[in-house]
Order: structure tokens, then sequence, then C-alpha cells
């Protein structure tokens, strides 16, 4: 019976082979082919407890501490280490109910990082719970203080200088090579630039841990831990106090003040209005702040300084000049001749501040003359030297270059802009834009006089001031003077120690212009903002401007250095919308220049004036308007409370509204039964509708009454 | 000295040192799972304080188990083995009365909470005698169907009651002992069979009942019509096509759904449908919102977590391991049933494939030297319990292993001579050691 099935011994045999065959082809797919699987592991079973050093701070000249840390408690919670503790005491200490404890709980069960491992329960407790909950901690198992720190700055100013710090993005994370997700950075201003000087090297201690998540030993006993490097703190050029007046100065205006020493580059203060509290951006609120602040019409995170692009308007003349006394067109006592109107060109000419004014370079510049600065920004264009019309303003676009305009300059901090000087072929280039290459001066004459195309940043004028104070050489401006405990692997503050000498101009022209720019104080157009026993050399500008093709109120400039003999401060400051140079600008810049050389400010009145004055274009008022409106309207929509949308209806529509709702009212008195659905229908849709309980706001005709109104 | 000649005389020495060098392997696997720096050894030997150490008690009776068995008179297995079958099957019955309640299973003898021993566990041996006995019998004809079903049912009834006792795993084992019974004649077409069947509920589970039931329609069609010219094959294969077709359709329209849904615990549905990585089957039409809820609390920390976790451990150990007690998988409690069936996790990941396959091999040389000895018998008894030795193990490597690597349901059935646990190194040891004297006076005469 037994032979005649030996075959079938073969069929067994051969069932057993192919399943061995099939769990070795599993084995090589799981344990050679896929690679995810070691990572995986990894994960899981090591904890990399990430020590996070406390971050640099910020100097100013003085030493003073402007960007500080300070320790905050976190209550962190593990849950399912919670066992027989005395909740309602717990409650107490902090001021919540048990069903807020429960739910939050709760929350940090299935939102957070689940039963066995800890969250945070609660941020940032005040002094007064962290005491009183550290006396009893013992009592509740399952919590944990957790110290951490955040930033704070005792002046609360320079927010848009230092920057705040937040989670990096995946992005920032991808082009930094160094961040880790989660990790807090520095997101803009210094804070950014400085990052990986101020955030230190994390340290990396390693634990193994088993599968529910509870840490079990020191892996390898620390052996491929590595040690945390603490953060270096870093020493500005800042002088807080300017700092502070400069803020206080810009505070309701839009625009930009910068002070630099002229010696050095170092950068004393720059404030941007209308600017914000840094500390808004510290803590608990930082969100919420946050989405206020970076929507706000007015731009109070934007730096105006760096970013900002405008025309520098008559403040560009002390650099027109020196290019027209290099180039030899003029010399400082030549005169032209100006009736109140520059007619060179034809057609309506320029506007000049009355006439009378062009006998000489120095009562040019006091008086602003256009006519002068157009008549020699077209012979500087014109030098028969050159061949045409082209080269001559390439030469002339090459001494911008060298004055630091038309170019980023390089300033420690992140996204600054360049400002335009328009090259002649290109894109934007001015054959193009003219729409001829045949073209003569008459057609850019107004770059003469820093309108027109031309567009720099506040931070390039105060640093074009640098350069006429000192000559001929300047500095990249720079905040950082060193880095606390700096080494020769330091390289990144090289390039702002370099003295940079790209104009070649005799000290003679440069003193003729000086004298010009010491006659606008004394005699010109800032006269009112003489210092008393200073000599400030300045010049104020007036810059036209449109917004989406509207004429706006002309932008306030003022460029100034002084003393005169040793210049220790340069400073522009443009105040945008504000009108004439003489009247905003030169004030505040004064004001600068006495709270930097004197240390105090004599001219209170002046100072509290202009601190007090508020300049917000009208197109912002609109702009915010429309965004308030618009928002009201979303939230009608949305909620169904007509609360807020009520203030932005015309008075008219609001009382036919309501006639409409009284008559809606009297209509439904006699049959009730009828419209009683409808109206309960409404009231449920609108629970907060108070003012027009029984009928719907025509949605269409409001929104039409809105928009209205807008216009 | 006389004794030890006598208790190797004729034994097969390539299985004695296979079986050493697995229980060698099984003792590494729990011990570098186990083992920490702060453990004195002599004291875990001693006192048999960790697994490892009581893994180590256990390998000692084994060992005493051994030596009885090879003193026994190989007749005594022949002898009493319906006896053994009685007193077995007396044991699972009386087990529906005396059970403990741990763990959802009624399998094991006890009272209360106190958990003796699982009498299934160690009837498949029994009734592997019972089955060779019967089959050995000179009147035995397999060609039979009186006599295929008299073998069927000493195989089936204690594995349906252990069914019952919602201990499926193991009375899926007593399954493999068709094995032996094909090898002694039971009608090739029953595979044929168990493979149809094992594809339509695979069907059945992934594709939609009514596509499955087209399928089954057009496949029998075209037999139909593939034969239709030819009357007198025509009158022979269409009754029957049509047979199966009908009970095909049966089984997948109201038989499977049956199961799935009355007779399969919840926990056992889960791991299923988790094999198969879908929500739930394709012939459960409707599923309510509980259902979904429940099924997802279970797919969080049910037997996709095991398997996952398996899986880590296993891949991570990648070519040549992390090697031993560098298993960090393994050793921090990641993988559930670390020491018993999912023992084969902590090999793999300490040694790697290498060390994977080096396992693999000695399983697969052991089966070999069994269907080789196996072949060797002169007596039907030896022969068909050396086949049934074969099947059993065969059925518990290959299932664990599948479980392990993600191939099968999550099947609680231990892995022979490797996981931890009394009970199965006994019964397993016991297993290999009757075969080795049946083996060892194969020159006696037949019985």
């Amino acid at each position: 019976m037994s032979t005649f099935n030996q075959s079938r011994g073969l069929v067994i045999k051969l069932i057993i082979g192919a399943a061995f065959l099939l769990l070795a082809v599993r084995l090589f797919q799981l344990q050679v082919v896929h690679k995810d699987f070691g990572a995986l592991a990894d994960n899981q079973a090591y904890f990399k407890k990430i020590i996070v050093p406390s971050r640099g701070l910020l100097l100013d000249r003085e030493g003073k501490k402007m960007v500080e840390n300070f320790t905050v408690f976190d209550l962190q919670v593990t849950p399912n280490a919670i066992k027989g503790m005395d909740t309602l005491a717990f409650c107490r200490i902090m001021g919540i109910d048990t069903a807020t404890f429960n739910k939050k709980i709760n929350d940090c069960i299935h939102y957070k990082n689940g039963r066995s491992r800890a969250s945070v329960f609660y941020q940032m407790l005040s002094m007064e719970t962290q005491l009183k909950l550290e006396e009893k901690m013992y009592a509740f198992p399952g919590f944990d203080l957790v110290q951490r720190t955040e930033r704070t700055y005792p002046f609360n100013t320079g927010g848009n200088v230092f920057g705040y710090l937040n989670e990096a993005s995946q992005a920032m994370i991808d082009k930094s090579g160094y961040l880790q997700s989660g990790e807090i950075t520095g997101i803009n201003g210094l804070e950014r630039f400085y990052d990986r000087t101020l955030r230190g090297e994390r340290g990396v201690e390693i634990y193994i841990r088993d599968g529910k998540q509870r840490i079990m030993d020191h892996y390898k006993d620390g052996k491929f831990d590595t040690a945390a490097v603490a953060g270096r703190s870093l020493k500005t050029f800042m002088d807080i106090k300017v700092q502070q007046v400069a803020e206080n100065l810009m505070a309701n205006k839009l625009g930009a003040a910068v002070a630099i020493e002229p010696k050095t580059g170092g950068i004393i203060a720059m404030a941007t209005g209308p600017g914000y509290d840094p500390n808004l951006l510290s803590g608990n609120q930082k969100r919420q702040n946050l989405g206020r602040l970076l929507t706000d019409v007015t731009m109070v995170t934007f730096n105006f300084a760096t970013q900002g692009e405008y025309q520098p308007g008559s403040t560009f003349k002390p650099l027109g000049a020196l290019v027209a006394l290099d180039e030899g067109v003029m010399t400082p006592s030549s005169g032209v001749g100006c009736g109140g109107r520059y007619n060179g060109c034809g057609g309506k000419g320029v506007a000049c501040h009355g006439g009378g004014h062009g006998g000489n370079l120095r009562n040019a510049m006091a008086a602003s003359c256009n006519s002068y600065f157009i008549t020699t920004y077209r012979r500087a264009l014109e030098n028969p030297q050159y061949n045409n019309i082209q080269a001559g303003y390439l030469q002339w676009k090459d001494y911008m270059s060298k004055f630091g305009l038309g170019k980023k300059l390089g300033i420690d901090l992140p996204s600054e802009r360049g400002g335009n000087i328009p090259d002649t072929g290109g894109k934007r280039g001015l054959n193009r834009t003219i729409g001829t290459t045949t073209w003569n001066s008459c057609a850019t004459m107004t770059m003469g006089i820093g309108q027109d195309r031309m567009l720099t940043t506040p931070l390039q004028m105060a640093n074009a001031m640098c350069i006429v104070a000192n000559k001929g050489y300047y500095y990249i401006p720079h905040f950082v003077d060193s880095i606390v405990g700096e080494t020769k692997k330091d390289t990144m503050l090289a390039r702002y120690r370099k003295k940079i000498e790209t104009v070649h101009i005799p000290d003679s022209s440069f003193d003729a212009v000086i004298d010009g720019m010491e006659a606008v104080v004394t005699s010109g157009t800032a006269r009112r903002s003489a210092i008393k026993g200073i000599s400030m050399c300045g010049k104020t500008g007036t810059a036209e401007n449109s917004f989406k093709g509207k004429k706006q109120e002309e932008h306030s400039w003022f460029v100034c250095f002084a003393p005169k003999d040793d210049p220790k401060i340069a400073v522009a400051v443009c105040v945008l919308n504000a009108g004439q140079g003489g009247q905003y600008a030169a004030p505040i810049a004064s004001l600068i220049v006495e709270q930097y050389l004197t240390d105090t400010i004599k001219r209170k009145s002046l100072y509290n004036q202009m601190a007090n004055k508020k300049i917000i274009p009208g197109y912002l008022k609109q702009m915010k308007y429309e965004q308030d409106s618009a928002a009201a309207y979303d939230r009608f929509e949305v909620t169904g409370d007509s609360s807020y949308i009520m203030k932005y209806l015309p008075p008219d529509v609001l009382r036919a509204l309501k006639q409409d709702s009284i008559d809606a009212v009297n209509r439904l008195k006699p049959q009730p039964v009828k419209n009683e659905k409808d109206s309960s229908s409404i009231k449920a849709k609108k629970p907060n509708e108070a003012v027009l309980p029984k009928k719907p706001l025509p949605n269409v005709k409001e929104k039409d009454s809105v928009k209205k109104k807008n216009k | 000295m006389s004794k030890q000649i006598r208790l190797k005389e004729g034994a097969d020495n390539v299985l004695i040192w296979l079986y050493i060098l697995l229980v060698g392997i099984g003792l590494l696997a729990i011990f570098i799972v186990q083992y920490r720096e702060q453990h004195n050894l002599m004291q875990v030997m001693l006192k048999g304080t960790y697994e490892y150490g009581k893994q180590l008690r256990w390998l000692v009776i084994c060992g005493v188990i051994a030596t009885f068995i090879l003193l026994t008179d190989s007749k005594f297995f022949t002898a009493t083995a319906n006896l053994q079958y009685t007193g077995g099957m007396f044991f699972i019955l009386l087990t529906f009365i005396f059970h403990s309640t741990v763990k959802g299973s009624n399998s094991f003898f006890g009272f209360g909470k106190v958990k003796l021993f699982q009498p299934a566990e160690f009837t498949k041996l029994f009734a592997l005698l019972a089955l060779a006995k019967y089959i050995s019998r000179i009147e035995t004809d397999f060609s039979k169907t009186k006599d295929q079903l008299t073998a069927a049912a000493i195989v089936l009834v204690p594995a349906i009651c252990t069914i019952l006792q919602k201990e499926t795993g193991v009375a899926l084992v007593y399954f493999s002992l068709f094995l032996p019974m094909y090898r002694e004649g039971l009608p090739g077409i029953y595979l044929i069979y168990v493979a149809a069947l094992g594809i339509l509920t695979v069907a059945a589970f992934l594709l939609n009942p009514l596509l499955v039931i087209g399928i089954i329609a057009a496949i029998a069609l075209l037999i139909i019509l593939s034969v239709k010219g030819n009357r007198r094959r025509a009158k022979a294969i269409i009754p029957k096509t049509i047979t199966f077709a009908l009970i095909g359709m049966l089984f997948t329209y109201l038989a499977l759904p049956t199961i799935y849904n009355k007779v399969l615990p919840g926990h056992q549905k889960q791991r299923v449908i988790d094999l198969f990585g879908i929500d739930k089957p394709a012939f459960v039409t409707q599923t309510t919102e509980d259902d979904a809820i429940e099924a997802k609390k279970k797919k969080a920390s049910g037997s996709e977590y095991n398997v996952r976790q398996s899986k880590i451990a296993i891949g991570s150990g990648g070519f040549i391991g992390k090697g031993p007690l560098n298993n960090t998988q393994t050793r921090f409690d990641f993988v559930p049933e670390q020491h018993t069936d999912f023992i084969f996790c902590s090999i793999a990941e300490a040694f790697g494939f290498i060390g994977s396959l080096v396992l693999l091999s000695v399983y697969f040389l052991l089966l070999w030297r069994i269907i080789k000895v196996a072949e060797r018998q002169r007596s039907a008894f030896s022969r068909v319990y050396a086949y049934g030795v074969a099947a059993i193990f065969f059925f518990h490597i290959f299932v664990n292993l599948s479980m392990t690597l993600g191939l099968a349901p999550v099947i609680g059935i231990p892995l022979p001579f490797l996981s931890y646990g009394g009970t199965s190194l006994i019964t397993f040891t016991a297993m290999l050691f009757i075969l080795i004297k049946l083996d060892a006076d194969r020159q006696m005469a037949l019985r």
C-alpha cells in the first residue's frame, strides 16, 4: 500500500520547498530590499533629547542689554502618570475648574503627545502660580515644571531691527542646512541675519526608550552625546536712547530714520514708522499679535529704511553737485539764472522755490534751486568728453553706483532692497522706457533733482551722507560691532571692517558741497532745524510721488551730518506723504542729531510736537476702511451678527432698513400663524440680530451700499 | 556506560544534533531579548527568574522526557495510541466544564483564574498516534469513502472541540494531519479542492461578491463549452462542473459571510482584514457607524500594530543584523508577545538576513531529514507518524514565520523549539523523540 504512493513524498517535499522559498524571498524583501525599517526602528528606539542653549543677547554701544532672555515655566503633564492626585487643590492653584482640567487633559491625550509622553498643559505660568505649584509639586504626580527662555525687550524698541523669534518654517529648514523642525529661530532682522551666532549649537543626549515610550537608559553612557554651545551675544553700534527718540519721533507716521556713524559705518539708530513694540511678539500672545501686525495696513512690520524705495528728491542734490564738480562742467562759483522755473527743455518746465538764487553753488544748495541742478545734471550728461548721451549717462550712473545708489549696500539685515538707477539698455532701461535711442538729457532731466525713475532707500541716503562727511569713503552700514567672544573663525564681520574708497573726488569739491549744505541749515530751507552750538550740514527734499496713478502729498526728506568739522553722525529721514522736507523730516533729523551729540534734547516742545503729529496717508485710511468693512460683512455672512456691519452702513440705508422692518412687523400681525415658521427659522439663523429681528437684511443691497460708502 | 549505549542505539544522530542546535538558538533568542548587564547568570540559572532561566529549566525537563522516551519500548506507543487519544479527548471535553477564564480562551484546563494546561496542545500528538494506528491497520483502505471519513473524524473531532473553545490557531494545526493522509493515498483531488477553496476565500474578501459569482459562472461556462463536442466527456464533466460552481457560489454568497459574521470573534475578524489591508471584507455590504469606530479603535492598538512592529524589527536587522544585545526593537518591548509567538524577530533583528537564512535552513534540514526518515520506515505506523510530525512542524514553522513576516493573519501558534513556553517545548520534544525511537527500532518486525 505504501510503495505506490512514494511519488507523493516528492509532492510533499515540493510543497515544503516552495513554502520555504516564499519565506526566504519575503525575508530578503524585508531585510535587504526595503531600506526604511532601520530609520523607523531608530526613531522608535532612540530618544534624542535636544539641549537648547540660551540665545545670545544684543547689546548697544554702551553695553546695555537691548534684547534679553527671561526664564518662563511651562507646566507639562504625562496623562497616564496622574494617579491619586488632589485635582481640586490643583485646580485651585491654577485658577481653573475641574471641567477645564479634564478638557485640557483630554486635549493632551488626543491632540498632543498621547497618554504616556509629556505634553504642555499650560504655557508661561505667572510667577505667583509657579511658586505655589513648586511648593506642592510632590502632590501632583505626572506634572512637571519645565524651564524655557523667551525674549524680552527692556526698552520696548527696535522691533524691525531685531526681528522676532518663531518656529522655523519648512522652507527655512531646507535652506539653512542647520535648523531642525520645530526649532525656534530668528524670523527677520538681526535675529535672522546672525541666527547662527546667537543660537549657539544645540546639544543632543541620546536615550534608549521602550515600546511604551518610556526612557530606559542613557545610550552607551553618553558616549554619542554632543554638548550644547551657548549662543554668543552681539555688541552693536546702536545707541538705545537715540533709537528710542527716533522711534518716538517716527511714531504715527510712515517712513524711516537712519543714523550712521560715518567713521565706522556703524548704525546708531534705525527707526521705522509707525513701528511696533517688539514685546508684542514674545510670549503668550505672540500668535494673535503677529496676525494683527502682519495685516496692518500701515505696514508696521515693514522695514521702510532698508526695503522702502522712494524718490530722494532734492536730498540727491549734493551728490549731483559733486558729480558736476568732478566732471569739471561747473565750478563752485558758477551760476545759473533762475526765474522761478526751469524752462530749458521747453514745455511747462519745472517749478522752483522762488527765483534769483542760482548765483553760486552755496546759494543754489541753500535754496534748493531746481534750475541750477537740472542744468548741472544736463551738463554732466552732455559732457563733450563722451561721444553720445548714453556714454555720458553711463558715466553719471557709475558715479551713482560709487555713491552706493542703485544697488544693495549689504547691510546686516535680511531682505535689503537696492533702489533704482536705471540702465540705458535692457527691459527697464532708458532706451526702452523713453522709446528711442537718440534721447537727449531733457528726457531724464528730473533725475537731476532726485525724481523720475530714481529710487533710493533711506539707508542708501544716510550712507551717501557718510561718503560726503568722510570726503570719499564709507564702510558698509552695519549694526554689529563685534561678537562677544569673537574668534578668528568668525569671518562674517570682515567685510564691514573694510574701508571702501570708490569715489576719488578732490577734497576741495567736497568742501564746496559741504559749505552749501551748511548754508541749508544756517540760512536755507532747514533753518528752523538748526541746533544751537552744533554746526550741522544738511539737505532737505520734497519728493513728488503718486499711488496707483494718483498724485499724493510729497514725501518729506532730510539728510544731514554733524558736526561739520569732525562728523560723528550722518542721518537720513524720510516721512512719507508729509509734505515739505523742512517741515517734518528736518526737525526729526536734527532732534536725533541733538540726542546723539549732546545726550539730551533741549527743544522739548519741538520734540513733543513732532512725536505727536499723526501723518497717515489718506489712501491708507481708505484701505483700512475697506478692509474693516469687508471683514464686518464677512462676519455678518458667517455668523449673522449685524452689530459690526451697522457701523459701515450709510445713514439713509440704515433708516430705510429700519422702516422695512417696521413694515414687515406690521404685515405679520394679521396672519401670525402662517409666518411663524419663517420668522422662527430666521431667528434661529441670526440669533444676535437685535435691530432687525423679523426680516433678513437684503444682502445684495447692503453689499452695494458698503461699497458705495467706500468710494 | 551500558545504559548510554542502549540509549543511542540506532538513534538518528542528525535529528538529535538538529534538535540541540534549535533549542540552543531558542535559548539564545530569549537571552538576547531579556539579558541586562546587572543580571547574575549563576543566580538566574539556579532560581530560574527570567524567561531564559525558566526556558533552561524546561530544557532540562525535556532532556529527562527524551531519555525516558528513548528508554521506552517502541511498542508502547502503538499499543497505547488509542488509549492516549481517548485520554486526550477526555481532557478536552472536561475542559468545556473546567476551564480557566483568562484571556478570552476557554481551552485551558483549570478553575477560575488558575490556568493549568491546554489539552488541545498535546492531544495533537495523541491524534497523530491514533491516526497512524488507524491507517496502519491492514483492513484500512483509503480508496473507500468510509475509511476516509473515519480518518478525517479522528483528526477533526478534537479540532472542532478546540474551535468551540475559541482557540482557532491550535485547532488549525490538526488540519495539517491531512498531509500524511495524502501520502497514504487520500485522493489528490482533495488538495485541489483545498487550494480552490483558499483562492475563493481570498477572492471573496477582496472582490465584489457578484463579480466573484460572475467569474465562477464564466469559468464553468468555458469548461462546459470546451467539452460540448464530445458527448461522453460532456456527460461526465458537465454535472460535476455545475455542482462545483453552485457550491462555490453558495460558499462565497452564504457560507463565508456567515462564518465571518457569526462564528469568528471580533479580534480574529480584525486580524484577517488587517492581513488583506482592507477596512472590511467585500461581502460585508453595510457597516454601522459603531462598527467603523470599533474597527478604528482595534486598528490603532490591535494586531496591525503587532505585525508592523514585527516587520520593523525584522527589517531593521538588515543584511548582517545589529549583533546580539544590540537588537533595540526586540529588547525594549516594541514587539508584543516577544518571547512566545514573535520570537523569530529577535533572531532576525540581531543576526540579520544571514542569521534568518541559517535558521530557515536548519528548519528545512530538519523537515527534510524527517521525511527521509519517514520514507525508510518499514511499518506504516512509523511512516504515518513521521509524516505527521513533519506536517505538524511544517505547519507551525510556516504559519508562525508567515505571521511574523506579515504574510498570514496573526494566529497564536508557537515556533517549534524556539518559542518560550513549557507545554509547547515538551510536546515538540516528545513528538520528535518518539519518532527517533520508532526509527531506531525500525529493524524490528512490522507492526
